[in-house]
C-alpha cells in the first residue's frame, strides 16, 4: 500500500513538473519571439550616387550611406577614385581616410588598410568590400560589383 | 521628543519592532588597523542612491528616441533650471560610484574577505559590479552623441563573436543588426527598468548577506584581533563615521559637476566616420587597449573572438575566486591571490595609462 501511495506521488509529482515546464515554455516563447526584433528586408539597393565630380579633392575621402550601411569614396592624389564598404571588418566602426598616412584608418583600434582595401596593421581579420565606381555626367556612381 | 515618542509608540502598538531594535542594539564593527576599508562599501551606495534620485529627475525631459534624444539632453543642460548641475551630478556619480566600486571590490579582494562563509556575499558583489558597467554601458548611448554610438557599435559587436548564440545576443541588444534608434530605446529600457530592477534584488541579497555575516577580519590580522577584539557599534557610531564620508564625496561631487560640467558632444551620426580619439569610459578603456593589441588572426583562429573568450574566462574565474582560492578558505595567508590581485590592478592601471597618454 505504501509502495502504491509513493508511485503514485511520483507519478503526480512528475505530471506537475511536467505541466509546470510545459506552461513556463509556453509563457516565454512569446516573450522571447518579442524581445528577438523582426527582421527588416536588407536594402537592395546596388548603386548610389557617392558624389558630384570634382566635390572631393585629390587625396580625400567622403563617407556615404549605400543603402542602410556606410561606404567611403576616396580619390587618390592621381585623381582616380575608389570606393569600399566603410565598415572595419574588426568591430563594425566606421573607417576614415587618412590624408597623412594615405591609407584608410579605423580610429576604434588602429585599423589600417591600404587604397585596395586590404589590411596593413591592426586587429581588423580581413580586408574591405570593394565597390565599383563610374562617372556618369556629373555625378560618381557607386556600386556593388557583381 | 514628546511627539516623537508618540509615534513610536503608535507603531510599536500596531507593528512589533523589537527584533529590529535588538539588532541594531547588538551589531558591531570590528576594530583594527585596516577598518578604513569598511565604509566604501557605504559610499558606494550612497552614490547609488544619487543616481536614483538623479536619473528620476531626469527622466521628466528626456525623451528616448533617435531624433529626439540629443535634443532633449541639449534642452536639459541649457533651458531646464539646474538641468546641466542634475545631468553633471548623474555623470560624474556614475562614474564615482563606478570607481568606489572597484576600490571596494579590490579592498574587500585584498582583505580576502570572500572566505567561508562569505562566499555569496562576494558573488553578489561581483553582479552587482557587472550591473554597474551595464549601467553605464547603456546610460553612455542615451545622450546619443559620436563618441557613444561607436563604443555602443564596439562593445555591442564583441557579443557576435560568442560561439553559437552571438548573433541572437547581438540582435536582442540592438533590436536589429546596427545600431540606431531601436538600440537607443532598448538600452533605456535596460537603463531605467530592467537593470534598477535586478540590481534591486541583488543589491538587497548583498545587504541582507552583509548584516547577517557582520564584516570580515582579515586573515593576517584575525589572530591578533581574536585576542583582543575591539569592536565599535554600528548604530551609530560606525553610520555616523560612514555619513562623513557620504558628505565627503557629495562635497565632491557637486564640486566636479559645477566646475565641470558634463559635455553632450556632437549628435550621433550613423554615416560619419569614427572620430579620431575615440574611446570607451575609462572603466572599459583596460579592455578596449587589450583588444587593440590583438592580432586579427592567432594561430588561424580569429584573434577577436580568442581575446574575448580569454576575457570572459578571466571574469569568470574573479567572479568565483573564493572557490579557486582554497587556502584563504582555510584561514591561511594566500600569496599568490595576493599577487594576482595586484597583477590585475597594474595591468588595468599601465593598459589605462598607455590609451590615454601613448596611444594614437
Amino acid at each position: 500500500m505504501k509502495e502504491n501511495s509513493k508511485s503514485r506521488r511520483t507519478f503526480l509529482l512528475g505530471g506537475l513538473l511536467s505541466s509546470l515546464t510545459a506552461f513556463t515554455a509556453m509563457m516565454l516563447y512569446p516573450v522571447w519571439r518579442f524581445i528577438m526584433p523582426p527582421k527588416v528586408p536588407e536594402s537592395t539597393q546596388n548603386a548610389v550616387k557617392a558624389a558630384k565630380v570634382n566635390e572631393l579633392e585629390p587625396n580625400s575621402g567622403k563617407v556615404f550611406p549605400f543603402g542602410s550601411k556606410p561606404a567611403i569614396l576616396i580619390r587618390l592624389a592621381n585623381g582616380e577614385y575608389r570606393a569600399f564598404s566603410a565598415v572595419c571588418t574588426h568591430l563594425q566602426c566606421t573607417v576614415q581616410y587618412r590624408k597623412d598616412f594615405k591609407l584608410i584608418w579605423c580610429a576604434c583600434h588602429n585599423g589600417r588598410y591600404d587604397l585596395n582595401g586590404n589590411v596593413v596593421s591592426g586587429p581588423p581579420p580581413s580586408s574591405l568590400e570593394p565597390f565599383e565606381v563610374a562617372i556618369s555626367g556629373s555625378d560618381i556612381i557607386v556600386s556593388k560589383r557583381a | 521628543m514628546d511627539k516623537l515618542k508618540k509615534l513610536s509608540n503608535w507603531f510599536e502598538e500596531r507593528i512589533d519592532l523589537s527584533g529590529i531594535r535588538k539588532f541594531m542594539d547588538k551589531k558591531v564593527v570590528p576594530v583594527h588597523k585596516q577598518h578604513f576599508w569598511y565604509g566604501i562599501g557605504g559610499i558606494t551606495l550612497f552614490l547609488f542612491v544619487t543616481q536614483i534620485i538623479t536619473g528620476i529627475l531626469l527622466l521628466l525631459y528626456y525623451r528616448p528616441a533617435a531624433d529626439s534624444a540629443y535634443e532633449s539632453v541639449q534642452f536639459i543642460m541649457t533651458s531646464v533650471r539646474f538641468g546641466w548641475l542634475i545631468r553633471s551630478i548623474h555623470s560624474w556619480g556614475a562614474n564615482l560610484m563606478i570607481f568606489f566600486l572597484f576600490v571596494h571590490m579590490f579592498s574587500t579582494f585584498f582583505m580576502k574577505a570572500y572566505r567561508k562563509p562569505r562566499e555569496m556575499t562576494w558573488i553578489s558583489g561581483a553582479f552587482l559590479l557587472i550591473l554597474a558597467l551595464a549601467f553605464g554601458f547603456s546610460g553612455y548611448l542615451l545622450p546619443w552623441n559620436k563618441l557613444a554610438f561607436f563604443a555602443t557599435k564596439v562593445g555591442t559587436e564583441m557579443a557576435a563573436v560568442v560561439p553559437g548564440v552571438g548573433n541572437h545576443i547581438l540582435m536582442f541588444l540592438r533590436g536589429g543588426e546596427d545600431v540606431t534608434g531601436a538600440t537607443l530605446t532598448r538600452f533605456f529600457g535596460f537603463h531605467v527598468a530592467l537593470l534598477p530592477i535586478t540590481t534591486f534584488f541583488i543589491l538587497l541579497i548583498h545587504l541582507v548577506l552583509i548584516q547577517a555575516q557582520g564584516m570580515s577580519v582579515p586573515p593576517s590580522l584575525e589572530k591578533e584581533y581574536n585576542k583582543n577584539p575591539k569592536t565599535m557599534k554600528f548604530f551609530p557610531d560606525f553610520i555616523l563615521r560612514d555619513a562623513v564620508g557620504w558628505l565627503a564625496v557629495l562635497g565632491l561631487l557637486g564640486v566636479l559637476a559645477a566646475l565641470f560640467p558634463w559635455g553632450l558632444g556632437e549628435k550621433a551620426d550613423p554615416f560619419a566616420s569614427a572620430p579620431m580619439g575615440i574611446k570607451p569610459e575609462w572603466y572599459f578603456v583596460f579592455l578596449f587597449q587589450t583588444l587593440k593589441y590583438i592580432p586579427g588572426r592567432i594561430l588561424g583562429l580569429n584573434g577577436e573572438a580568442l581575446g574575448i573568450f580569454v576575457i570572459g574566462l578571466g571574469i569568470l574565474f574573479w567572479v568565483f575566486v573564493p572557490f579557486f582560492d582554497h587556502r584563504a578558505q582555510k584561514n591561511l595567508p594566500s600569496k599568490t591571490f595576493t599577487v594576482i590581485g595586484i597583477v590585475l590592478v597594474l595591468y588595468i592601471l599601465v593598459m589605462t595609462t598607455i590609451s590615454y597618454f601613448f596611444s594614437s
